[in-house]
């Protein structure tokens, strides 16, 4: 299934929240991209590493109960769209608090955590969730 | 000088539903057939078939899914060509899409569509992963995202920036099972209440069991048609008169509005322009509203109501009897959603509206139908408008 290299390959972005920026228009994105979808081929090749603070606001949230079966554990998990400072928006759980306590607009930072239970070949993934400041 | 117009001349579908005893394609050739018989030709005169369908590869292990409808359709020593077109939950409009644009092309005159979904032969919440492929694998999923979370996070948004109560949202579903209860193949027949929808189980907050579209099986299919080969025939059709189609981005994280559907906005502009209508002209629309609350965002994209203020639409309008009827079959939520099947159910449904054949759930003087299907949060949508004789 190619499990093993679906998530090392993707682990520097998640452990350190590595995005990119266009050396054409400045824009940063998160996931990185080979091409910036503002200016398209004049940015090939000029998209640079950009390690981002982690620190953001929420744009809005949820409380899922539904789970899929390598989140079932974590169940009910506070889930937020992060607005991070410097421009791009993530996807990512907030944890170290009761959903009660999450608003949006309220002001968080990412924190290194465990994400999901295993894949098919039992690993577990590592990542960035989103604590209250 | 012909005319390159494509009409729609026979639909049919199974009964939408957890369906325990029926197979992938079982569903598939059972709806198949329907379509033809109902079109009034016979199998060894369609000349492409595109088969329509998200997740069987996941779901039931089942790839090469054009092959498989043509070889139990019995139509294998027909050679004809049979692809399968994948566009997640839009899927289905993606395949009457290609099939409108291969006759227009003047390549074919006789072109059948089969949209499928087997979802339940998955246990439990395992579904949930799988459903979960309509997103970002990587940066949505990977960090406990589901169709149903994303969805709740927009509703959330949404309703603070409009202050729109959560019972608009119900609304939705409330009108999605009314007139489900009139629709024979539908997975649900039970009307409920606004206290029920509004006090259903939790799935991810605000959104609870009443705002989404439940785990269905399905299949439905179209006949489509040149208008020469329609009138040589002494057949009879509804005309599609506009298709569209448009991208956005595939994560919301992405996108430029948490309640904005661009992609939805995009190919309802295009559709409305290439038919020369507007939405005031339109007199039924079946729209993807897989969460109640895209219902209200796409109501306000379509062209139906300024962003929003759909709630405003919810409470008469929307009904049977209102000023635009939405989801007649019962929609995604009451119908059901059997993703592959989903936007081709919603032709068979237009087609029987326009032919004035819809029974109790009949549209009074239905004559143009919008059709929109979307993929996933809002990356792909398609819009057609079909009808107008
Ligand atoms: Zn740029």
């Amino acid at each position: 299934m190619g499990e093993l290299s679906r998530f090392w390959r993707e682990s520097d972005h998640r452990y350190r929240i590595m995005a990119n920026k266009c050396g054409n228009c400045g824009k940063v994105y998160f996931p990185i991209r080979d091409v910036c979808p503002q200016c398209h081929r004049e940015s090939i090749g000029k998209m640079k590493p950009l390690e981002l603070t982690g620190k953001g606001e929420i744009v809005s949230f949820t409380i899922v109960h539904e789970a899929p079966p390598s989140f079932v554990r974590q169940r009910p998990y506070t889930l937020a769209l992060i607005k991070l400072d410097e421009g791009p928006t993530l996807t990512g759980q907030i944890v170290d608090t009761d959903g009660s306590n999450v608003e949006i607009g309220k002001r968080v930072r990412a924190v290194f955590r465990r994400i999901g239970e295993d894949g098919k070949s039992g690993i577990i993934q590592y990542g960035y969730k989103f604590a209250l400041e | 000088m012909l005319s390159n117009n494509v009409y729609l001349i026979g639909a049919g579908e199974t009964k939408y539903g957890e369906l325990w005893e029926k197979s992938l394609r079982d569903l598939a050739v059972e709806a198949g057939l329907k379509a033809i018989e109902n079109a009034g030709i016979y199998s060894k005169d369609v000349q492409i078939l595109y088969g329509s369908n998200s997740l069987a590869g996941i779901i039931n292990g089942q790839e090469n899914i054009g092959s498989l409808i043509a070889d139990f359709s019995g139509i294998a020593t027909n050679n004809i060509p049979a692809v399968r077109i994948e566009a997640s939950s839009a899927s289905g409009g993606a395949a009457v899409r290609e099939a409108y644009l291969a006759i227009r092309s003047g390549e074919y005159d006789v072109v059948a569509v089969g949209g499928v979904e087997k979802m339940t032969d998955i246990f439990g919440n395992e579904v949930l992963d799988m459903l979960s492929s309509l997103l970002d694998r990587e940066w949505e999923a990977f960090f406990g995202a589901t169709p149903a979370a994303l969805a709740a996070i927009s509703a959330r948004k949404y309703m603070k920036d409009f202050n729109v109560k959560k019972e608009s949202l119900a609304m939705m579903s409330v009108n999605d099972h009314a007139n489900a209860s009139l629709n024979p193949h539908s997975h649900y027949k039970n009307k409920i209440t606004l206290d029920q929808a509004m006090n259903a189980t939790s799935v991810a907050e605000p959104l609870n069991l009443m705002d989404c579209s439940p785990i269905t099986d399905g299949a439905s299919a179209v006949v489509l048609v040149s208008e020469e080969y329609m009138k040589k025939n002494k057949l009879d059709g509804v005309r599609i008169i506009s298709s569209a189609i448009s991208q956005d981005y595939l994560a919301l994280h992405s996108r430029n509005s948490l309640y904005t559907l661009d992609s939805t906005r995009a190919a309802a502009r295009d559709a409305f322009m290439k038919g020369g209508l507007k939405p005031s002209d339109i007199s039924f629309a079946e729209i993807h509203d897989s969460y109640s609350i895209y219902g209200l965002m796409e109501l306000e994209d379509l062209g139906f109501a300024a962003k929003g203020k759909a709630n405003t639409l919810v409470e008469e309008d929307i009904k049977l009897g209102g000023r635009l009827p939405v989801n007649p079959s019962g929609g995604l939520k009451a119908k059901g959603n059997p993703l592959g099947a989903t936007g081709v159910g919603q032709f068979v449904e237009a087609f029987l509206q326009l032919k004035n054949k819809a029974d109790k759930r009949q549209v009074k003087d239905a004559r143009y139908g919008l059709l929109h299907n979307m993929a996933g949060t809002g990356s792909t949508s398609i819009v057609h408008i079909v009808g107008g004789e």
